[in-house]
């Protein structure tokens, strides 16, 4: 960096003769580019291109309620004691005061009745969680159903799970620090779960609950994970994935102009800046908006956690239904004695299974590449329907997460459909084996479907509703030509074939290579081969002559219609020229007018 | 997109049309029923028998109740016997309208009462007078100024598994529930805690003193008479409908946005 | 991170990425180029971007006043009452106004960006992932350099020593964390011994019955038929928060219920485990430890409100619905010479949940 006096040898873009803001905003801009070298990240990152699309803004809905959740979290820090030592309430609400609780609870109660605005900033800092984790989810399912998890983006797919396990782990100790009835039951019910564990449960209890359950001390744990470990894994790991993202560039859907080796889109200063900024806003104010009309989580009504109450209606927070749900539907009975040791698969079982899925989820970006052996990169996300097998699979796994999900609130479906709780119970374990077969096999065939329909519009146009009659006799309806922008959009290139199995060194094929070439099969069965330029442009020639035929067909009709109206030097004004569509009901070229006259009408006023 | 379309202005009808002209068909068709059915319900003959005797009791009892309950309160294949249960079970049953039983079902459920209070009444002092039970509490037990925090308490620990912390109700076997006492009256929350109906258990008050349901029906009148602090409670039901409302409305809500966010603009 | 300029960096041979085993395209389908820029009626229209820019601003500006508003509503809705109405008025005001405050903002700045700035769309290059071969070469040249100047490659001793003294460091801090639960002392020989402490619970041969939380007890002409009463043990209810009471009262809770005595079906050795139809069971839920609380009186069904495990009362509690996998265990109860409920003995097996050790 030069560190000449006069202004007009700075390389600074910000430090001109007359510079941009005022002599204030330079002198300041010149001071710390001096000691930053701020100027090279802006020349960097200031007009970085960022393409556009609803989609890509679903992991800003993560993003920026987690801001909320970090602010609101940190006004608490300063009100919430995370402490078990027993004491009375004798704050404002009437139905505790004077009730034994721990002094984690009587701050959460003096937080919501007893602080202005407190009852606010909690209520926005639990809603902000579970719009966060939402967020998070749908984030996820559209990096999965666009492939944009593929090279080089596998390592910020897993990073990115990392932030979701570690969010609802978050979630988790969060709603669990007020100690109050209901979270105390998800603790019981956690630490039933751990004591199922061989070898090592009775004692993971014993170290996590500082002795017998429920102890003194895991309200004070949870806190330090709450708000000093997992939020500074999370952020760590936040940067990472936002800097990896930044590194990589965004993926950008097909259409004109994109290809694999550009973005394309609005330039970070200003239009991302502010749409980006604007959206922080209006997340933030749609949570506030809720936190202020809807009440979420009423400690006031659980009471302190006690082992003997209980409510009916025990529900964790929804990201943790799942799991919930899985417990729920396991049947009666599945526990042994084996070796003088007890085994409960009746916790196993939901353990290991929920444990598979995670874990096959967090490295589905490295399956599929081996799969496919694809080690290209790949910055063009693609349309579900493109990858059929893969959106089916993401189908099947979905079906499978929310049949877990909907078993947790088994006992409130079963109250408010009116139907038993047994019955509820067994269609969804029923659910839970054939649901996500189905949704796979529908699934694929609907891509498949959708996939043959955009062939159909790319080669032979869409149907524009308009029947012509033929002097044959026959009808058909016209297909109007898309033009060569949506025709792109319509368009795959990817070619893929399954994998042709090769001996290797020692002229053998060894079984994960047949493995691999069966997947792949599967993989890529059922698909499309990608049209070529040449079957594209003879697909466009022929529907223009179809057209030009049509129109002369047209022509003769309209010649017809107008000798017999007595007016045969009428122009013939196309009725759909591509610029003014068809109506179904629609006048005539031709008028009477009131003195018997037959007039051709001035198009041009009749196309209005 | 390719393609723009021009509004269609010659003789075309609005596409809204189809769904005004249905909606206002609704309207008018349901203000019409709403009118009729208040109307109706707002001409019911209260009956001008002032002061219904036993008699009269035993009377509407072998019209109404004999079929199940037997002639003289023995019972039948169809109902149990009412030896003992006393006037304020037969207050309780025919006051929420279980009974009569409308049709076999999980449980009698709740429906508009079918007498009047009087009859009501009349038909609970010659149960009573057959064969003594449980009977009507004293004024204090009712009058909602007990110790609420020590009843919520109560409640917590001996009503709350099956009707829920805020009284919301929850799910039993077999179809069966424990509903919402959301607009229970204080006389029916001690009629059912002393007779325990159909599956309920029995709260005696040697299990519950009448100083304890005093309290617990104090507490539920509180939760009656006071909205929650924290704004719509979304039917007090937990994180099952938190997480329904966030994921409908909030990420709904949200996507909704993003899609306006990125839309070019016309 | 910063790339020099060279749009066609990536058609250079330096970046020549194994395309793997996937299929290339013969004669794939040609993209077209950016469509021209479709003017917005902003751009059109000067009235139009007029109005626009006097949306965005008169937003900023109702976002001030929606922000003054939180405040006046801050000090207009005191809560200092205690009544719930002012609570809730307070609730939704303030956070009306702060919500309709960052929401104008927002809708702001998004019109802003839509209408108002320039929508032209630009084309940036993406540069290869991957370092050029010229950096790839230094990064590996600096590794070589560092390698010959400590040894690192050659020393092997040096090297499997010092991999073995950083692991070995990190374990006594793992072994610190042992200090997470409680060791055994002299006054509880058991305080450290989670297994142990699992086994026993406060019920011992003639402990009281006593409900649950008042600590008065129960005479079995108390408990009718029908009641479901909950109960804990008489020393128990003496005790204090401080004192162990939660953890104590975890394991500890019972349900005692009345049935006839004829719907009982007891087996022979714990046929006096009951009196005159009185039985009582552990309230811990031996699937995962929810207290087990729904108690039918006329299917005699108890019914876990958590996971929907249900027992039956007329046969051991046993588990006829759900996910736990055994019956609940019975407390064998008498009464004593006052007519008192009493425990006859304590349970004996481990209540709730299952654990490894438990067999």
């Amino acid at each position: 960096m030069s560190t000449a006096t006069a202004p007009a040898e700075t390389p600074d873009a910000e430090k001109r003769d007359a510079p941009l803001g005022g002599r204030f905003i330079g002198a300041t801009a010149n001071y710390i580019d001096e000691r930053t070298s701020l100027s090279g990240f802006v020349k960097e990152l200031g007009r970085k291109i960022f393409p556009d699309h609803w989609s890509f803004m679903l992991g800003e809905i993560a993003l920026w309620s987690f801001v909320v959740v970090l602010l609101s979290g940190t006004f608490l820090t300063f009100f919430f004691q995370a402490s078990m030592v027993p004491t009375h309430y004798t704050g404002a609400f009437l139905p505790m005061r004077g009730v034994e609780m721990s002094a984690a609870l009587d701050s959460s109660l003096r937080i919501s009745f007893d602080l202005r605005g407190g009852l606010l900033v909690r209520q926005i800092h639990h809603w902000a969680a579970l719009v966060f984790v939402a967020g998070i989810g749908v984030h996820m399912l559209r990096i999965f159903f666009t492939g944009a998890f593929r090279k080089p983006r596998e390592l910020n797919w897993v990073i990115g799970f990392i932030l979701f396990i570690l969010a609802m782990a978050e979630g988790f100790t969060g709603y669990s620090l007020p100690d109050d009835l209901l979270s105390g039951n998800g603790l019981r019910i956690i630490d039933g779960m751990i004591k199922g564990i061989p070898l090592v449960g009775t004692w993971i209890s014993f170290l996590l609950f500082g002795g017998e359950f429920p102890g003194t001390a895991i309200v004070g744990r949870l806190y330090t994970l709450h708000i000093l470990l997992l939020p500074a894994i999370l952020v760590g790991l936040l940067v990472l994935h936002l800097m990896l993202m930044v590194i990589n560039k965004h993926t950008q859907f097909a259409g004109p102009g994109r290809t694999n080796s550009n973005v394309v889109g609005y330039p970070m200063m200003p239009v991302y800046m502010s749409k980006m900024g604007g959206f922080l806003f209006i997340t933030f104010g749609v949570i506030v908006l809720i936190a202020s009309l809807f009440t979420i989580n009423p400690i006031w009504n659980y009471g302190p956690y006690d082992p003997s109450p209980v409510s009916a209606g025990t529900q964790p927070d929804w990201y943790i239904g799942f799991a919930d749900g899985a417990l729920r539907l396991v049947p009666p009975g599945w526990e042994i004695v084996f070796l003088d040791r007890t085994w409960s698969f009746n916790i196993l079982v939901p353990l290991v299974g929920l444990g598979l899925f995670i874990v096959l989820v967090a490295i589905y970006p490295f399956i599929e590449a081996w799969i496919t052996g694809d080690k290209r990169e790949h910055h063009i996300a693609e349309r579900p329907r493109n990858a059929a097998t893969r959106t089916a699979i993401g189908a099947a796994g979905v079906t499978f997460y929310a049949v877990l999900w909907a078993a947790a609130s088994s006992d409130i479906i079963a109250t408010h459909f009116y139907l038993t709780m047994e019955g509820v119970i067994h269609t969804l374990q029923a659910l839970l084996v054939v649901g996500p077969v189905v949704a796979y096999f529908v699934t694929k065939r609907i891509c498949i479907a959708l996939q043959k329909k955009d062939r159909e519009i790319v080669l032979h146009g869409y149907e524009s509703g308009r029947i012509v009659r033929l002097p044959g006799g026959e009808y058909i309806e016209v297909h109007q030509p898309v033009d060569e922008y949506e025709r792109w959009k319509l368009v795959d290139n990817d070619g893929y074939e399954p994998l042709v199995v090769r001996p290797n060194a020692h002229g053998r094929i060894p079984w994960h290579e047949n493995l691999r070439a069966s997947l792949s099969r599967w993989l890529f069965e059922d698909r499309l081969a990608p049209l070529t330029q040449a079957e594209i442009d003879a697909a466009v020639a022929h529907q223009h002559h179809e057209l030009e035929h049509i129109a002369a067909e047209e022509d003769v009709e309209l010649q017809g219609a107008h000798a017999r109206a007595g007016v045969p030097g009428a122009p013939h004004t196309p009725i759909d020229d591509g610029h003014h569509s068809e109506t179904a009901v629609r006048p005539s070229n031709v008028i009477v007018s009131d003195d018997g006259a037959r007039q051709p009408v001035n198009p041009d006023e009749k196309n209005s | 997109m390719a393609r723009e379309t021009k509004r269609r202005s010659n003789g075309r009808r609005s596409p809204w049309a189809a769904a005004a002209l249905i909606g206002i068909g609704l309207l008018i068709t349901g203000g019409a029923y709403a009118g009729a059915s208040a109307a109706m319900a707002a001409g019911t003959d209260t009956a001008v028998a002032s002061g219904l005797t036993v008699d009269d009791g035993k009377k509407l009892f072998q019209a109404n109740c004999a079929t199940c309950h037997g002639l003289n309160l023995e019972g039948s294949t169809t109902g149990p016997s009412l030896y003992g249960v006393g006037e304020l079970a037969v207050e309780f049953q025919v006051s929420t309208g279980r009974m009569p039983l409308q049709a076999t079902a999980p449980q009698a459920p709740q429906k508009p009462a079918q007498f009047t209070e009087e009859q009501i009444l009349a038909m609970a002092a010659y149960v009573q007078s057959q064969a003594p039970g449980p009977t009507f509490p004293s004024e204090q037990t009712l009058d909602g100024e007990g110790d609420v925090a020590r009843g919520a308490e109560l409640f917590r620990v001996n009503c709350a598994m099956c009707h829920n912390v805020a009284a919301a109700g929850g799910a039993l076997t077999e179809g069966k529930y424990a509903p919402a006492l959301g607009t229970t009256s204080a006389l029916h929350m001690y009629g059912a805690m002393v007779t325990g109906p159909q599956n309920m258990p029995v709260f005696n008050d040697l299990t519950l003193t009448t100083e304890d349901k005093r309290d617990i029906i104090s507490a539920l009148l509180f939760l009656q008479q006071n909205e929650s602090p924290g704004g719509f409670s979304l039917g007090s039901l937990g994180p099952v409908s938190e997480g329904l409302f966030i994921w409908i409305f909030g990420i709904g809500g949200l996507i909704a946005i993003t899609v306006w966010i990125t839309a070019k603009s016309n | 991170m910063a790339h020099e300029d060279d749009p066609l960096e990536h058609e250079r041979a330096s970046w020549n990425p194994s395309p793997g085993l996937a299929v290339a395209v013969s004669d794939p389908v040609e993209p077209p180029a950016l469509p021209p820029h479709r003017e917005r009626v902003t751009d059109k229209d000067p009235v139009a971007m007029k109005h626009a820019v006097r949306t965005v601003y008169t937003l900023f500006y109702l976002s001030v006043a929606a922000s003054i508003w939180a405040i006046a509503a801050y000090m207009l809705f005191p809560i200092e009452s205690g009544a719930i109405v002012d609570i809730r008025n307070n609730n939704m005001f303030v956070g009306l106004g702060i919500g309709l405050a960052l929401l104008a903002i927002g809708i702001a700045a998004i019109h802003w960006s839509k209408a108002i700035m320039s929508d032209k769309e630009h084309i940036e290059p993406r540069h290869a992932t991957r370092g050029r071969d010229t950096t790839r070469a230094a990064a590996v040249q600096a590794f070589s350099d560092a390698n010959d100047d400590s040894g690192f490659g050659r020393r092997v001793v040096i090297r499997n020593s010092m991999i073995a003294a950083v692991v070995a460091s990190l374990a006594p801090a793992v072994v610190l964390f042992r200090g997470l639960a409680p060791e055994n002392t002299p006054a509880n020989p058991i305080a450290g011994d989670p297994v142990a402490l699992l086994e026993e619970t406060m019920w011992t041969a003639g402990m009281r019955l006593v409900h649950d939380p008042e600590g008065t007890p129960i005479r079995a002409a108390d408990v009718t038929l029908g009641s479901a009463v909950h109960v804990i043990p008489e020393s128990l209810a003496e005790l204090g928060h401080a004192e162990g009471y939660l953890e104590q009262k975890a394991k500890a809770i019972v349900l005692v219920m009345r049935l006839l005595p004829e719907d009982l079906i007891e087996s022979p050795e714990k046929a006096d485990w009951s009196y005159e139809g009185i039985v009582a069971y552990s309230k811990v839920c031996t699937h995962v430890g929810c207290p087990v609380a729904l108690y039918e009186q006329q299917t005699h069904h108890l019914l876990c409100p958590c996971h929907q495990s249900q027992f039956d009362v007329t046969d051991a509690a046993k588990v006829i619905f759900g996910p736990a996998a055994r019956p609940l265990p019975q407390l064998p109860i008498t009464i004593d010479d006052e007519g008192y409920l009493i425990a006859r003995s304590g349970f004996t097996e481990p209540v709730g949940p299952s654990f490894w050790e438990r067999h």
